[in-house]
């Protein structure tokens, strides 16, 4: 990839990103800010293709599976904790009535 | 194009659609749940979509293979033990330490690449593209470290671990924060340069910077802080992104980081504050010892859990003020039986939701729906503030700043502007709260002096657990 068509991936993607949240009822702030949260833990594949190109350079693996672990942390970690917070909001209606 | 190529492009192009529509989803209460399962799930893909890529081109060697097995599963386990196990109270100190670790990942993979610089496309040196990569490196570190540092005190504040010191509201922070920016763009430009050990003061000061920023931001602008952050974090990985040369990164972590501003920028309009008067104000409680907001309290009323049962049981008609006290306490069951008591009694209840009451914005909405409350009975500020009137009686639990009449009444004081709740308009207000301690703004509350308000002073827990054994005395609620 040129980096002109990056910079144009890069434009596009903020574009959809602002496009995308509309109008948030305050009751999703907190989940949805959980959920990109857990989103931006995509750099896990950036840490994945540090580890495949290392080439048993040892130190860069330590570095790329310390990386891989934060992000997965932070992937994992984020959609069950959405997660919980949404099964809360969607149990109720069945519940009440 | 190879087969490798082709499967991985059409898969990368998929998952994109996939998050895109996970975080559009996002925003509606119906498909939530779902959204988030299906961003999961795009998230699954694209590993996949990666590692078969690798697998059909150059190959993945044995030790590769342990490395990652070793960093899935202890961060993963991690994620998941934590994301089970923490409480719905600590929500927000979760979310941001949860941000803190993405922004982390991106830092290293940024540090990894610039240290020992990845095998291949290197064979023919290009100064445009090398440029491309230490900026892209240097903004990559910049980011994640800002947002590490940032997210780990706004977690450590939320905690309670840290206050905040004296000396961050001075101006000298800014001198101090401006120092630690300007180092950053020496270190930049010296990396640039190629000069690689500036690497590490890069790291050093944009660790610090992010700790600068957010250590003098405090009180209810605490959920804006950990907000944006969020969104730099999506920053850091699309300039991850761009240092190995990933378009799925980028696409990710641009929506992320622009999505993450909208939702910025809809929070600080909730609270009427401006992102710059957040980020650089300071936090309220510095401002007011300038100014009139403290001050002593004269015309404190407080009351026995009995006389507050007996006006509950005459009202028509109550409102619960919930706040950051109630998850503290724990208390949202138990609250949810004396409702439940009353409701019984035929007494109209409601809950009115300010937009900031607790640390973050929906935070007592998830409390509140974890306790069984009806969505509908829980009012937003806006609607609930002209039924105040008609009122007999309003239930502060745990909140202070958002039902404080200064933000309204006094233009001096640091509140002033602030959107509130108009409890002081119903009939009588009882406030539920341990002391008379000062709110997370640290200012006094004009509604404790008023005459139609009476505290009754206790953990809100135990108050509502009496409570409820007075109004089973009182027969409230026996079928």
């Amino acid at each position: 990839m040129s980096f002109i068509s990056l910079l144009w991936v890069l434009l596009l993607g903020s574009l959809l990103g602002l496009e995308l949240i509309g109008k948030v009822p305050p009751t999703l702030h907190t989940p949805l800010m959980s959920g990109a949260n857990a989103i931006s833990g995509i750099t896990m594949l950036a840490a994945l293709t540090l580890i495949v190109k290392a080439e048993g350079n040892v130190p860069l693996l330590i570095i790329g599976s310390v990386s891989l672990g934060f992000a997965l942390f932070n992937v994992v970690g984020g959609f069950f904790v959405t997660d919980r917070m949404l099964a809360m909001f969607s149990r109720k209606p069945s519940n009440k009535k | 194009m190879n087969l490798p190529v082709i499967t991985k492009f059409v898969i990368d192009l998929l998952a994109v659609l996939l998050l895109a529509l996970g975080i559009k989803g996002l925003s509606k209460v119906k498909s939530a749940r779902d959204a988030n399962r299906l961003a999961a799930f795009a998230m699954s893909l694209s590993v996949v979509g990666l590692l078969s890529y690798y697998l059909g081109t150059s190959g993945i060697a044995i030790q590769s293979w342990i490395w990652i097995i070793i960093g899935s599963i202890l961060g993963s386990l991690f994620g998941a033990i934590l994301a089970k196990k923490v409480p719905m109270t600590s929500m927000p100190e979760t979310v941001a330490l949860f941000n803190g670790c993405g922004g982390m990942s991106s830092l290293l993979v940024a540090l990894g690449v610039a240290i020992f610089p990845i095998s291949g496309g290197q064979e023919n040196f290009d100064f445009f593209k090398s440029l491309i990569n230490e900026v892209s490196i240097s903004v990559s570190i910049f980011v994640g470290a800002i947002t590490f540092t940032g997210s780990i005190v706004a977690m450590a504040k939320l905690q309670g671990w840290l206050s905040t010191p004296g000396w961050t509201q001075s101006k000298v922070r800014h001198f101090v924060n401006i120092v630690f920016a300007v180092a950053s763009l020496i270190a930049f430009f010296d990396l640039i340069n190629g000069n690689i050990s500036s690497i590490w003061l890069l790291v050093i000061v944009s660790s610090l910077l992010g700790i600068g920023v957010t250590l003098p931001i405090g009180g209810a602008d605490m959920p804006v802080v950990i907000s944006l952050l969020n969104s730099y974090s999506g920053i850091a990985a699309a300039a991850a992104g761009f240092v190995v040369d990933s378009q799925l990164l980028i696409v990710a972590g641009a929506m992320v980081g622009a999505a993450g501003l909208i939702l910025t920028q809809v929070m600080c309009k909730g609270m009427n504050r401006s992102l710059v008067s957040v980020l650089f104000g300071g936090s309220l409680s510095a401002q007011s010892t300038a100014s009139s907001g403290s001050g002593e309290y004269t015309n404190i009323t407080s009351c026995s859990v009995e006389e507050c049962a007996l006006t509950l049981e005459a009202a028509n008609k109550v409102i619960i003020v919930p706040g950051y006290g109630l998850a503290v306490a724990q208390a949202q069951h138990t609250l949810r039986e004396v409702t439940k008591k009353l409701e019984q009694n035929g007494i109209e209840v409601v809950y009115a939701i300010h937009p900031v009451a607790g640390r973050m914005p929906g935070h007592m909405n998830v409390l509140l729906a974890e306790a069984d409350v009806p969505y509908e009975q829980l009012k937003e500020m806006d609607i609930v503030n002209p039924d105040f009137p008609a009122t007999d009686v309003v239930l502060v639990l745990g909140a202070n700043d958002v039902v404080n009449p200064q933000a309204k009444n006094d233009s001096t004081s640091p509140l002033y502007g602030m959107p509130v709740l108009d409890v002081q308009e119903a009939r009588t207000v009882f406030v539920i709260k341990r002391g008379m301690s000062a709110g997370y703004s640290g200012i006094k509350n004009d509604l404790f002096d008023l005459p139609n308000t009476s505290m009754v002073f206790g953990d809100a827990k135990k108050v509502l657990n009496d409570l409820i054994g007075e109004l089973k005395d009182l027969g409230v609620g026996e079928k």
